[in-house]
């Protein structure tokens, strides 16, 4: 016990006195407010951009339904013929011509209404235009099959479903993707902080082999020692980094927000409109959404299968270490490792958010190797407490044999040098 | 004399590979144990499981009487063949972290650190990394590491690779000293003038197998083979060397003299008492020479390990 302490300490002090490491956590945070600032001013430049669009409008219908709006601009050039407007568009560098011919019929004018444009023009301009055309037409059709239009306009009647599970709590539709995006970001964190952290285990593994300073480590203490002072050392180390991020980012973002006006951590325009058109009422639902997730619960969740997830994927990665000379060999093991973890995240992101409860992520949220970022996901849309004992203390369970088996091994590979190990030699090793 | 460390019928297999068969091994109390052995003998695996490292299969290894504990690990002081310190930590940070992992108190391993860093002279190297450092360099503070928490056994596998010739003498007389301050000391080499010059006793292993032990005197006058060296000086050599070769097997011999000798080695009977031989020498010619040859350790080792190979 007393060499497992010193064991760590040394672990924790070699990772977070390591440059890469102090570079990394004092960078990183600026690299990704530096990244969200940069995005936030590529939009606003995108947006600022004006589309110059000419209608060529001889059925004379349209006038005065184009407006312009953010991104556009509407040219009156229905006036000329097609021919000439097509040259002065070409002329001006105009975005595109839209060109609206004389007909009685409104099915066949439908379908004669052109756009030319030199490039091929996006779909969003297109569909709001498009929309424009759509709801004149349909109106003009409508008083010429001799309807009241004031009737129609007046019938209409917006339905809101209003979603409440059976104790009577009342959830927005926005719910599913507040529960989705806890879930996501906590699985998603995770899987980063195995890969991550996993390789850091992985290569002061190495470091100790290739040093060749093992044997002298091993003469004083159990190998089994030394390789889990090793996963909890890097665990440390990797637990103070995020700390230091959530506070550094917490201050950045709170800088970053003050300079520029609130604007980029709200939401993208878009969005930001639909927020406007909600009523206050949802908005409200929406912070009670996030209030009425199951927020304990899923920070204790995080903090047990992460435990549970780091330890299981860290002894593979020692036992990798130890099987190879260099880190060049350990590409061939990476597979069994990378796969579990993709398959958590994809299983997680398309059937999670499908159906919480299916079976699929049921049994996935179960097997230990994809169970922590799984379940993660799975938590903020409820999970059985009987659910999360079994696939709890399923994880536990293997992490006990994964570590035997890791240390075993560890024990072996990290004496052996000049051999390139393969799956068959590392099944032997298990028996020596 | 007590033996320290007693290794009994030790077997050991990799697989289908066997490193140990059935090995057995005594060393004395303070003495010098020179363990001999080609590449891939089973030198290594024997000191991996003296030091606990690797587990035997069966066998039972006794250090002072009692058999060997996981506690043990303090009373041992083990160098490596393959050895090496963390390449980015400093010198003094490393062999503290390394003596209190073998039980030391911190101010305790400060203690004795700074200590030896004064006898051997390398104070100043304290704050600097082990990158900054030449091999020997690196080799020296492994040598005070694997010394400083004063074991009883002491296991030097090559101590002295890596070391230049003054340097190689520094170490040399500093084991010879642990010895007799009351340190066991084994000591696993390919380097047969050391063990010539060091070990009292010896043990020879190939292919798993124990070919010999005991003490190096003793392997000597067993492996000795009658044989004279004889410088003589004749007025007829040619008639002397007719009449040697009748009666004796005569093979030539080369060593340095300053007088122009007939240069010849002997070998006698067993049962024939070399003073037989000097007498009828003296009775010929002229003797200015006339030593037994002694067979070397290196001679004895590859005697022994191509008469089994």
């Amino acid at each position: 016990m007393h060499n497992l302490k010193l064991i760590i300490q040394r672990e924790y002090k070699a990772r977070v006195r390591n440059k890469t490491f102090i570079v990394m956590t004092f960078l990183s945070p600026l690299i990704l407010v530096g990244m969200m600032l940069l995005v936030a001013y590529l939009t606003t430049l995108n947006n600022s951009e004006k589309h110059s669009i000419a209608i060529n409008d001889l059925s004379g219908i349209f006038q005065n339904e184009f407006q312009d709006s953010e991104g556009m601009k509407f040219i009156d050039l229905s006036s000329i013929p097609l021919e000439d407007a097509k040259k002065i568009v070409l002329e001006k560098e105009y975005y595109g011509l839209l060109h609206i011919p004389e007909m009685n019929d409104n099915f066949e004018l439908a379908k004669s209404v052109r756009f030319f444009a030199k490039e091929s023009p996006s779909l969003d301009i297109l569909q709001q235009m498009e929309q424009i055309l759509t709801e004149k037409l349909n109106t003009r059709e409508l008083i010429a099959r001799g309807v009241d239009i004031s009737k129609i306009e007046s019938a209409e009647t917006p339905v809101n479903i209003q979603i409440q599970n059976f104790e009577g709590i009342r959830t927005s539709k926005m719910s599913n993707y507040v529960k989705m995006f806890f879930g996501g970001a906590a699985g998603y964190l995770l899987m980063m902080f195995i890969i991550i952290y996993g390789n850091m285990v992985m290569r002061s593994v190495i470091e100790e082999k290739t040093n060749r300073i093992i044997e002298i480590i091993v003469s004083s203490v159990k190998p089994i020692h030394l390789m889990l002072g090793k996963i909890l050392g890097t665990s440390l180390a990797g637990i103070t980094q995020f700390a230091i991020w959530v506070v550094l980012g917490a201050i950045l973002l709170f800088l970053a927000a003050s300079f520029t006006g609130m604007d980029l951590i709200s939401a993208p325009p878009h969005a930001q409109k639909g927020l406007e058109q909600m009523s206050s009422n949802e908005t409200q639902q929406l912070i009670m959404d996030i209030s009425n997730l199951p927020i304990g619960a899923l920070i204790i969740a995080f903090l047990g299968y992460f435990i549970g997830g780091y330890f299981l994927y860290s002894a593979i990665y020692a036992a990798i270490g130890a099987a190879v000379d260099s880190e060049t060999d350990t590409q061939q093991f990476m597979f069994p490792i990378i796969l579990p973890l993709m398959l958590g995240i994809y299983v997680g992101f398309f059937t999670v958010i499908e159906n919480p409860h299916g079976t699929v992520a049921t049994i996935f949220s179960m097997i230990p190797l994809t169970s922590p970022i799984v379940m993660l996901m799975r938590i903020p849309f409820g999970v059985p407490w009987w659910e999360l004992l079994i696939s709890f203390l399923l994880l536990i369970i293997t992490n006990f044999g994964v570590l035997w088996l890791a240390a075993k091994i560890y024990r072996v590979g990290i004496l052996m040098y000049g051999k390139k190990p393969t799956y068959k030699e590392l099944y032997k090793w298990l028996k020596y | 004399m007590a033996n320290f460390l007693v290794a009994e019928n030790i077997c050991k297999n990799f697989g289908d590979f066997t490193a140990l068969d059935d090995v057995s091994i005594s060393i004395p109390k303070k003495s010098i144990f020179g363990l001999l052995g080609p590449n891939g003998a089973g030198k290594t695996t024997l000191i991996r499981i003296v030091n606990q490292i690797t587990m035997p299969d069966s066998g039972q290894i006794y250090l002072d009487g009692k058999p060997l504990h996981p506690n043990d690990v303090g009373k041992i002081g083990y160098l490596p063949e393959e050895r090496g310190l963390y390449k980015s930590m400093k010198v003094g940070e490393q062999a503290l972290y390394l003596a209190r992992l073998k039980g030391l108190s911190k101010a305790e391993a400060k203690e004795r650190l700074e200590y030896w860093f004064k006898k051997l002279e390398i104070t100043h190297w304290w704050d600097k990394k082990i990158q900054e450092l030449s091999k020997g360099m690196a080799q020296k503070v492994q040598f005070v590491i694997t010394v400083l928490h004063q074991p009883k056994l002491l296991i030097f596998d090559e101590p002295f690779s890596g070391f230049d010739p003054v340097n190689a003498e520094i170490i040399k007389n500093e084991i010879l000293q642990l010895r007799d301050e009351g340190a066991t000391i084994l000591f696993s080499t390919h380097r047969m003038e050391s063990v010539e010059e060091l070990c009292e006793y010896m043990a020879l292993i190939h292919e798993g197998n124990k070919l010999l032990d005991g003490k190096v005197a003793d392997i000597k006058r067993e492996y000795k083979s009658n044989t004279f060296e004889v410088g003589l000086t004749a007025d007829d050599e040619t008639a002397l060397l007719k009449e040697l070769t009748a009666n004796f097997s005569v093979g030539k011999a080369n060593f340095k003299s300053i007088t122009k000798d007939l240069k010849l080695s002997i070998q006698i009977k067993p049962e024939e008492s070399p003073n037989y031989l000097l007498l009828y020498l003296l009775s010929k010619a002229r003797v200015n020479h006339f030593v037994e040859v002694i067979p070397s350790v290196n001679d004895i080792f590859i005697k022994t390990v191509t008469d089994n190979a």
